[in-house]
């Protein structure tokens, strides 16, 4: 077959105006850390610097705390049609200054231009824009006739999506008049900190958003802080668990999206070219660091053959390497943790016998990078079908019927999301009514909308995120 | 003629749709609010927990395949029968909660009207809590609330009959299935609503009820991996239930915290959101 050569076609970064080290965002303005301790943002596609960030103390974590008390009385009263309008001015914003967000967030990320460009950048301007119309009608939500913010709401995201994370987190919060400290993560904290800038921008009221940067320990301290009345919390269900025990017994209300380990699920009468497309989608988005990506591939048996090799030829052509490139399709993984992550649980689908196919092609030489990778031969006790990767790795399994593939896909303590092709719709409702999924993607996989409720079943944890049910997770229930 | 004696009930658990003694062979005395010996109720064991979680999942399964209308009626048969024991429920709380002749009489009239407000929510809550979502693209996307699963519940331990169904209607109505820890003291009422369940039509395994105490209960199935929430409403707020919510995290249980409130206030969609799970599916239009 014919194979197109691509001419290399780097995006700009001249857009991006970096500084060398920052503040953090408290009451309005960047402040200098009162830990006076600093880390350094890297790009995973080159390991280059990019800046330096602070590091917020259990002080800076309580000053921005007080700043998002004293910003409450006034933003919770506002009447929400003026609260509104602060955020769809910052979904304007978003959008106006969309080319340089998605060049900071593919710089720190390592994830593809085209996916920050198409995918991260635009949604976080739909979701502003989305729950600003929800400001002044949340009476019309159904969650009683008064319905009243919860309060301080301490936020903590993690870097798979990091500016798209912080509006889930940030967008609905404020439209149900909460104020809000967000910690983005340590690995990815540029796009949150040019938020802030949008934040001046939009004129919005100092310390509606506070956002602390900083590493574990800086999350730790915003969920244990006393004046933090709700936790949000987007991360692995080893660091849920620890915070849906550290706030027990106190007033606290909690959200939690954790991780998955979603099954997409093949049947013989699949529109099999797309169902194709929807695997890639569904594992080699972002790196597969998302975490209801699908990374477990059911295939029904008698057209396992088929599908494999079909597969194996379009991952052939996935276009790995420098995530500023317009043609990239899979770019670098994330930090070298994780990449040490991935390989190590990988290696574990090697020793306990499943087969490993990984696509042959190029890798950039500096940067953290790992292959397109497929398990065949996978058991349901094999850790590569158990446990999240959160990396470009899939395993392989198949079923006879569609009762067996409703026990192996909820067969797991996750329940996030799952992916079913099919071209009889009664099969589809009958499948979608049996996965334990939160988000079941019928011959399509990783859609998003802000309209659209996300978040999990089981151990990949509680609340939701987006459409009229993510409200009940800024808004006091009685 | 010698004086008829009259025929006792042994107060057992009410596990699987059966009434069982405790596996453990336990007991305990319980008494009226005056000191009357009451009966011998059954001190639940923790295997006879982990028999009602096994129980309850197998029934949860079955109660959820139901149809909402279905599940309606079979709780409003719950209201029925109820209503035909009345005399037999005034009659207990009178002598447990030590209340007025007229007080029993409401708080059995708001007992059975909470029956009848919840059975008329199954098949209404998927068209509140459910939405059909305009997201922007060529797809069909709509959220359907679903049961969490398996639901432990601890319950109010003064409020016997009334508090007693707040906590256990609103885990139900919505396809769920329970494991009930009674008010320890207080537990007959809990007893004779099982034997109201047993006659209406409910699925054995739905709800489970074990006399006994919800300090050592409540601690297993706040851990159990095979509880998909735990409801700590007749928990005092304090260490213990500190303990019970921190051990639910074990494996994201979904956690109701100690109730506070008057279970006389009218109820609200409240404690059916708590027990139910919004799914969300996508298909594409046209494609």
């Amino acid at each position: 077959m014919t194979h197109f050569e691509y001419a290399p076609a780097p995006e700009s970064r001249s857009v991006v105006e970096l500084k060398e080290s920052y503040g953090l965002f408290i009451d309005g303005e960047f402040v200098d850390p009162l830990s006076d301790s600093y880390l350094s943002s890297v790009n995973p596609a080159t390991e280059e610097v990019l800046a330096h960030f602070a590091v917020g103390s259990d002080a800076d974590v309580d000053a921005a705390v007080r700043a998002a008390r004293r910003a409450l009385p006034k933003w919770s009263k506002l009447p929400g049609s003026e609260r509104g309008k602060y955020l769809f001015r910052i979904a304007r914003i978003l959008q106006e200054r969309a080319r340089e967000f998605a060049v900071l967030e593919t710089l720190d990320n390592g994830k593809p231009i085209k996916e920050s460009r198409d995918v991260d950048v635009p949604l976080a301007a739909a979701h502003f824009f989305y729950h600003a119309g929800w400001a002044d009608k949340l009476e019309y939500a159904g969650y009683g006739k008064n319905p009243k913010p919860i309060g301080v709401a301490g936020q903590v995201i993690p870097w798979n999506f990091p500016l798209l994370m912080l509006a889930w987190k940030v967008a609905p919060a404020l439209a149900c008049g909460n104020t809000v400290v967000l910690k983005p993560a340590e690995t990815t904290p540029l796009t949150a900190l040019l938020f802030a800038e949008v934040c001046q921008q939009a004129g919005l009221p100092k310390g509606v958003v506070n956002i602390v940067t900083g590493a574990g320990a800086t999350g730790a301290a915003v969920v244990a802080h006393a004046g933090v009345d709700k936790v949000a919390f987007t991360g692995s269900t080893a660091v849920g668990k620890s915070i849906a025990a550290a706030i027990a017994g106190t007033h606290k209300r909690l959200t939690l999206e954790l991780g998955g380990k979603g099954a997409n699920i093949i049947f013989d009468d699949a529109p099999v070219d797309q169902a194709i497309e929807g695997i890639i989608n569904g594992i080699f988005f972002n790196q597969g660091h998302v975490c209801c990506a699908g990374s477990r591939l059911l295939l029904q048996e008698s057209i396992a053959e088929e599908v494999i090799s079909r597969l194996q030829h379009r991952m052939s052509t996935l276009r790995v390497g420098d995530p500023m490139d317009k043609n990239t399709d899979v770019g670098a993984i994330n930090s070298l943790a994780q990449l040490q992550r991935i390989t190590d649980i990988a290696s574990s689908g090697d020793a306990e016998g499943a087969r490993r196919w990984s696509v042959d092609c190029a890798l950039p030489e500096r940067g953290y990078w790992y292959r397109p990778t497929l398990f065949l031969d996978v058991t349901e006790s094999h850790r590569i079908a158990r446990e999240e990767i959160f990396g470009p790795v899939l395993a392989v399994q198949t079923f006879r019927t569609p009762t067996e593939a409703i026990e192996k896909a909820n067969n797991s303590p996750y329940g996030l999301s799952a992916g079913v092709w099919s071209d009889k719709g009664s099969r589809i409702h009958l499948m979608a009514e049996n996965l334990k999924a939160g988000v079941v993607w019928a011959n399509s996989f990783n859609k998003f909308d802000p309209t659209s409720p996300f978040g999990g079943y089981k151990e990949s944890g509680y609340g939701r995120e987006g459409g009229v049910a993510g409200l009940a997770s800024y808004l006091v229930q009685e | 003629m010698t004086e008829r004696i009259e025929v006792r009930k042994t107060y057992k658990l009410f596990i699987n749709g059966a009434f069982v003694r405790s596996e453990s062979g336990r007991s305990y005395e319980v008494f009226s609010h005056d000191g009357e010996f009451l009966a011998n109720v059954a001190h639940a064991s923790r295997k006879d927990a982990r028999d009602a979680v096994v129980a309850a999942r197998a029934g949860q399964a079955v109660w959820a395949k139901a149809t909402a209308y279905n599940r309606g009626q079979v709780l409003f048969r719950v209201a029925e029968v109820m209503e035909s024991r009345r005399a037999q429920f005034e009659e207990e709380l009178r002598r447990t909660e030590n209340v007025s002749e007229k007080k029993a009489r409401k708080a059995v009239d708001n007992a059975i009207d909470r029956v009848v407000w919840y059975a008329g929510w199954t098949d209404k809550l998927a068209a509140i809590a459910g939405a059909n979502n305009p997201v922007a693209g060529p797809y069909f996307n709509f959220t359907v609330p679903e049961p969490t699963g398996v639901i432990a519940i601890m319950a109010p331990q003064s409020d016997s009959l009334l508090g007693l169904l707040s906590v256990i209607l609103p885990a139900i109505a919505s396809g769920n299935s329970t494991v009930v820890v009674t008010s320890f003291h207080r537990p007959i009422p809990a007893i004779t609503l099982s034997e109201v369940l047993a006659t209406s039509d409910v699925p054995a395994g739905v709800v489970n009820i074990l006399t006994g105490d919800f300090s050592e209960i409540g601690t297993w199935l706040a851990e159990h991996s095979d509880v998909d929430g735990i409801d700590l409403a007749g928990v005092p707020v304090g260490d213990f239930a500190t303990k019970l919510e921190a051990l639910a995290a074990s494996n994201i249980k979904r956690v109701a915290r100690p109730f506070t409130g008057d279970w006389n206030d009218e109820p609200s969609l409240y404690r059916l959101r708590q027990w139910i799970e919004s799914k969300t599916v996508w298909h594409p239009i046209g494609a």
